[in-house]
């Protein structure tokens, strides 16, 4: 089996099956799984689901988030001190699985949590909590051999990040062994909110989709649906993070938060469903 | 056999150690610098005006120095300090962070950033940006700050940008993702200046290369002076690039025994401490794997050292892979210990080494006094203490009242 090939068991690849055939595209909402509570983000993934979201990349906290800006940072280190650890997170997995029998649900984190957890006994472990893919930060595709063996192994999908800066040669390797999608980085930089594109990224992101089998999203910095609707004209579907986390970490009370975070989200998603023709 | 030479493999990676783990943003700016690194390293243009530089700007050779009175007071081994001390900018930084400048200049690069523990990787990066007239930013976790300051208005007299890390543990690891933040937002015209051997392949290799001039200076030192090669060396590790740099030209030369040490902070069953070969256990921090203290959850771990210059919490891939081959020994020197070294040093030879030296002293402490009259010892000697005032004077506030505490 090939890193490409696609598996309708498997809820990332069902996922982007049905919105291929809807004319829609991906939603894909990155939440801190524990902030601002456990329970909490059990609800707020379910929110998101009833509200269009198609993917759910759950952040596992790690204390050295290098590439991720503030806000995800602050989220990590309030996970922590909240208590969110493998047990936790798992049972949030486990919880989200139990009400939503269909939302993909990818496990985002950096390499040492997961790598000291034991990389094969933590992907059973997630894949029995009702994961469907992992994506690890700082595994590039050359150090990867091991965990990809293993997601392939266990039906759970591997997915990579690509760069503005990524050369022609390590996408074709990116894309050889990636699965599920291709993560695009709309901008060298870290997460964060940011109010434009870099110079050059259409052409960029549109020699990535053609190069790619698998469905191309973008994220990093993507926080309005003049965005969504920007990126969603040229791939796959958007991922938003920061600007939910950001709310997250507000002190309110949380039905408060939640009204937020919805109204953020319908907002966000509507322009990702509107319907395109499909070309072919 | 060893073959320092054959590694790391084309992979960067010292056996199960090193590698690339880096995001994929930096991944193309990594595959650049190792292939220009590959083309200039022997190029002799290159090698003559960094040759020139070490030598009239740095001060090279650092002198290798009978420490006489030393040697009485452990009535041993014949002890030699390698006095990295004495280069400009006070410390073994300087070797590196010039190096990694030119490099930076010859890929047209205008803008370096360099994270700082001590202060004194900072200061030399500070030091060889004003001399190229270059940009330079320079991150440092506020704990560092505090304890470092002069360091700190070094930096800022040589006109590069101090930013405060408030991040995490706020030292040097907190440092390291600040400036790794800034890399990948400003990839395209900047140099990141790494300045220990650690971090994501190929800054074990390049850092060891620039500081081995270390070692290859000790043994033509030592043969003119001894007709013979030294039977131990002796330095800190911390990432630990004084102590590659001293170690590497040996590596091949079995006579020769090594012995690195960490920062025993204030013990290892307290917990609260540097040294990674006695509570770490393998992982991936910051670009390499090596041993790293973290908890059972993966985690890294809070370190502690009196020194900042070996407080983290992982340490170079090369010293875990000569570690597994038992060609290089590892202990460690608790901060008391230390600063006992610290003071020893200043009485004995009228010589204040760097708190993170001084581990190393505090070592030659215990070891030469078991070793032979006609055994030659090397301790690298890879920074000066004036940094480090404020952090003595905390700890032993008595010192210069009294004038003859011991």
């Amino acid at each position: 089996m090939s890193g490409t090939s696609v598996n309708p068991a498997n809820r990332i690849d069902a996922a982007f099956a049905r919105l291929k055939s809807e004319g829609k595209k991906a939603f894909i909402p990155y939440i801190a799984a524990g902030v601002p509570g456990n329970t909490e983000t059990v609800e707020l993934a379910l929110s998101l689901e009833k509200l269009g979201a198609d993917v759910l990349e759950l952040g596992y906290p790690f204390s050295d988030p290098m590439a991720d800006g503030v806000v995800n940072q602050a989220a990590a280190t309030r996970a922590l001190e909240l208590g969110v650890d493998d047990a936790v997170y798992l049972g949030m997995v486990r919880d989200i699985r139990a009400k939503s029998p269909d939302l993909p649900i990818v496990v985002f984190s950096y390499l040492n949590p997961i790598f000291r957890l034991g990389l094969r006994d933590f992907a059973l472990r997630a894949k029995a909590a009702g994961a469907d893919g992992f994506l690890l930060v700082d595994m590039p595709v050359e150090e990867a051999d091991e965990m990809l063996a293993i997601c392939k192994e266990l039906d759970l999908r591997f997915i990579f990040l690509a760069a503005p800066t990524t050369t022609p040669e390590r996408l074709d390797k990116i894309l050889e062994v990636g699965s599920g999608f291709l993560y695009y980085i709309s901008r060298t930089g870290i997460t964060g909110e940011q109010t434009g594109f870099q110079e050059g990224f259409e052409k960029k992101l549109t020699a990535v989709k053609a190069a790619a089998k698998i469905p191309v999203v973008v994220g990093f910095g993507i926080s309005t649906p003049d965005q969504v609707r920007a990126v969603c004209a040229l791939c796959d579907g958007a991922v938003v993070g920061s600007a939910l986390v950001r709310r997250t970490l507000e002190n309110k009370p949380w039905p408060a938060m939640r009204a937020e975070l919805e109204t953020l989200a319908a907002s966000l998603i509507a322009p990702a469903k509107v319907v395109i023709k499909a070309k072919s | 056999m060893i073959s320092p030479a054959s590694l790391p493999d084309a992979w960067g990676r010292f056996g199960p150690y090193g590698g690339k783990f880096a995001p994929e943003v930096l991944m193309p700016a990594l595959e650049e610098l190792e292939s220009f690194y590959a083309q200039i390293k022997d190029d002799p243009a290159f090698k003559a005006e960094l040759d020139g530089l070490l030598k009239d700007f740095v001060g090279r050779p650092s002198p290798l120095y009978f420490a006489e009175r030393l040697t009485e007071y452990c009535g041993g081994a014949k002890i030699y300090l390698k006095r990295e001390d004495l280069n400009h900018t006070g410390a073994h930084k300087i070797n590196n962070a010039i190096g990694q400048v030119l490099i930076a200049r010859r890929m047209g690069k205008k803008r370096i950033i360099a994270e700082t523990g001590a202060g004194q990787h900072g200061v030399a990066t500070a030091t060889a940006a004003a001399r190229f007239g270059m940009e330079c930013v320079i991150y440092m976790g506020s704990v560092d700050m505090a304890r470092q300051a002069p360091n700190v208005f070094r930096m800022r007299l040589l006109g590069a940008t101090v930013v405060s890390v408030e991040s995490g543990s706020k030292t040097l690891k907190d440092a390291i993702n600040e400036a790794i933040r800034d890399w990948v937002t400003r990839i395209g015209d900047t140099h990141y200046v790494f300045g220990s051997a650690l971090g994501p392949h190929p800054y074990p290799m390049i850092v060891r290369d620039f500081q081995k001039v270390i070692g290859e200076e000790t043994e033509r030192q030592m043969l003119e002076k001894e007709g013979r090669l030294p039977d131990h060396l002796v330095a800190c590790v911390g990432g630990g690039s004084n102590a590659i740099g001293l170690f590497y030209n040996f590596l091949d030369k079995p006579s020769v025994k090594m012995v690195g040490v960490e920062a025993g902070g204030e013990g290892i069953a307290s917990g609260r401490h540097a040294a990674r070969f006695e509570g770490g256990v393998l992982g991936i921090l910051q670009g390499a794997r090596s041993y790293v203290l973290q908890t059972a959850q993966g985690q890294i771990a809070e370190t502690h050292s009196v020194s900042a210059g070996l407080d983290y919490a992982s340490i170079g891939p090369e010293h875990a892979y000569y570690r597994d081959a038992k060609r290089i020994e590892y202990t460690y020197a608790t901060d008391d210990e230390a600063l006992d070294g610290f003071h020893k040093l200043c009485r004995l030879e009228g010589i204040i080494p760097a708190l993170e030296s001084a581990h190393a002293v505090a070592h030659v402490l215990k070891l030469a006094p078991k070793l032979g009259k006609d055994q030659l010892m090397v301790v690298n000697l890879s920074g000066r203490g004036d940094k480090d005032m404020q952090t003595v004077m905390d700890a032993a506030p008595y010192m210069g009242q009294h004038g003859s505490a011991q």
